[in-house]
């Protein structure tokens, strides 16, 4: 089995005025799997995702962090785009900051928009491109550093249904290629169930652990998936996972 | 045919109201010093068309240096608030008192201390008074406008002070400062022609000074000339600096 990429023991998140966000929790990620963290709204999944970055620190408990600088990338729910720059700057804009050279660092931006399937709009800016394009742009910035870690803060949650779902393909075969540990966060069951291999579920806030599954399919999915018993029964499970996690906080 | 009308419906009104005037000048036979009528001030704008935009020249030209200077202390002064919310804090109240206080209250004492010889630094430094706080207030403002994700993926990528700031933070305030800039335009005309009024010399002989030099001279056309030829020159700064706004941010959105 590969070594953690990074993993959450006991981790505890309490803000000023607001009291305790998340945990105690506990994430063990393993070097290249992809895993879905659900739960409801104000669970503090987006915080676990932050720690997790390194952008937080815990109150209590540990993080322990295997990638180094330019190895984990954030997708945000909004594109997060600079609007003054256009596309393949922005994808440019981490190897940039690490110093590469700029020539080099447009030449595989370009690569990682073709990757995306946004050949052609490499000058357009962020108020150019739809919304689902503005997405893959911002997917294309966060591989473009061939990261170790990938981690995913409801990516698509603004996006319709559509889009939603190629760009959830698109992810998967991006994975492929290089192989990141993923960890994205949705409230969606059917989105986590078809994109993980494995699925956490939190309690209401402050999250703690509610339960898991795993789903041991071919990534990319094959065509077809989400009418599988394997796929119904996931969710089904998730779901079941999600009902008693909120019971048990009530 | 809505732009012919918008174009005209102003202008209609103008020569109505000129009509007016004129009308009620020549039957009340007004004397020319009370109210010159609207073909006396024509005359005296021809007349005087030289000195006139001489000394338009001379008061945009303080203007303009003035606007550079807020925009040097401005922007340089925001830059460092910014950096440091303690600086930020002692700055404040200063920067908004410095923008509540008349400028035409403190004009006299500028006006010492620059020297009776040298009344254009006066108007200068006055303008330049006036014309800081926008400038400053909306960097201060853009500095601290990047969307907070952004600034995120930046901690993310470790990215130094430096880079912050000018691949970050600079670009996300551009908005904010071409239109501090513009605000800033408009006020130091207003504040150089108070400071000329205030200065009261000769020895800046800008716009200001042709409206009291005619008006000691009870040359009241002149003044009105004086006056027209202020009026079309601010209103030529200001769409100098609509159209660069409307440009700068069409550049900055791509669109």
């Amino acid at each position: 089995m590969a070594p953690p990429v990074a993993s959450l023991s006991a981790v505890e998140v309490d803000y000023p005025g607001r009291g305790r966000a998340l945990g105690p929790f506990d994430l063990t990620l393993t070097g290249g799997e992809i895993v879905a963290l659900v739960g409801p709204s104000g669970c503090g999944k987006s915080t676990a995702l932050r720690l997790l970055a390194g952008l937080e620190a815990p109150t209590r408990g540990q993080v322990q962090r295997a990638a180094g600088r330019g190895e984990t990338s954030v997708v945000f729910q909004a594109p997060t785009l600079a609007p003054w720059l256009s596309a393949t700057a922005n994808v440019a804009l981490p190897l940039a900051l690490a110093g590469l050279a700029r020539g080099e660092a447009r030449r595989r931006a370009r690569e990682a928009l073709a990757r995306v399937g946004l050949a052609g709009a490499e000058d357009a800016r962020p108020a150019e491109l739809s919304g689902g394009m503005a997405m893959r742009a911002s997917l294309a910035r966060a591989m473009v550093t061939n990261p170790k870690l990938l981690l995913l803060d409801e990516p698509f949650a603004a996006l319709d249904e559509i889009t939603r779902r190629a760009l959830a393909d698109d992810v998967l075969a991006l994975w492929r290629e290089t192989r990141p540990a993923i960890v994205f966060v949705t409230h969606n069951v059917e989105e986590a169930a078809y994109m993980a291999g494995r699925v956490v579920v939190m309690t209401a806030g402050p999250g703690r652990f509610a339960g898991e599954t795993t789903i041991d399919a071919p990534v990319p999915r094959p065509a077809g998936f989400r009418t599988t018993a394997l796929f119904r029964d996931a969710v089904e499970t998730v779901s079941g996972h999600l009902a008693s996690g909120m019971a048990a906080a009530a | 045919m809505k732009r012919l009308s918008s174009l005209l419906a102003p202008l209609a009104l103008v020569a109505v109201l000129l009509g007016v005037w004129e009308a009620t000048c020549r039957l009340n036979h007004t004397p020319q010093y009370l109210l010159p009528p609207p073909s006396a001030i024509v005359v005296a704008l021809i007349q005087n068309a030289r000195i006139l935009a001489l000394s338009a020249w001379r008061t945009l030209a303080m203007a303009l240096e003035a606007l550079v200077a807020a925009g040097l202390f401005g922007g340089g002064l925001a830059l460092l608030v910014t950096l440091s919310r303690t600086l930020d804090r002692a700055v404040r109240p200063l920067a908004v008192a410095l923008q509540v206080t008349p400028v035409i209250a403190i004009a006299p004492l500028i006006v010492i201390w620059a020297g009776v010889d040298h009344p254009d630094r006066a108007i200068i430094a006055l303008a330049a008074i006036v014309a800081f706080f926008p400038i400053f207030s909306g960097t201060v403002r853009g500095l601290t406008s990047a969307d907070p994700d952004l600034e995120r993926l930046f901690d993310l990528y470790g990215a130094r002070p430096v880079q912050r700031l000018t691949r970050l933070r600079l670009p996300a305030a551009l908005p904010f400062i071409i239109e501090g800039a513009k605000v800033a335009s408009g006020l130091a005309i207003i504040g150089a022609v108070v400071a000329e009024f205030v200065a009261g010399s000769g020895g800046a002989q800008g716009l200001a000074w042709r409206i009291l030099e005619a008006g000691n001279r009870l040359e009241t056309a002149k003044m009105f000339a004086a006056i027209v030829a202020l009026a079309l020159m601010a209103a030529g700064v200001h769409l100098v600096f609509q159209n660069l706004e409307r440009r700068g941010l069409k550049w900055w959105r791509g669109r």
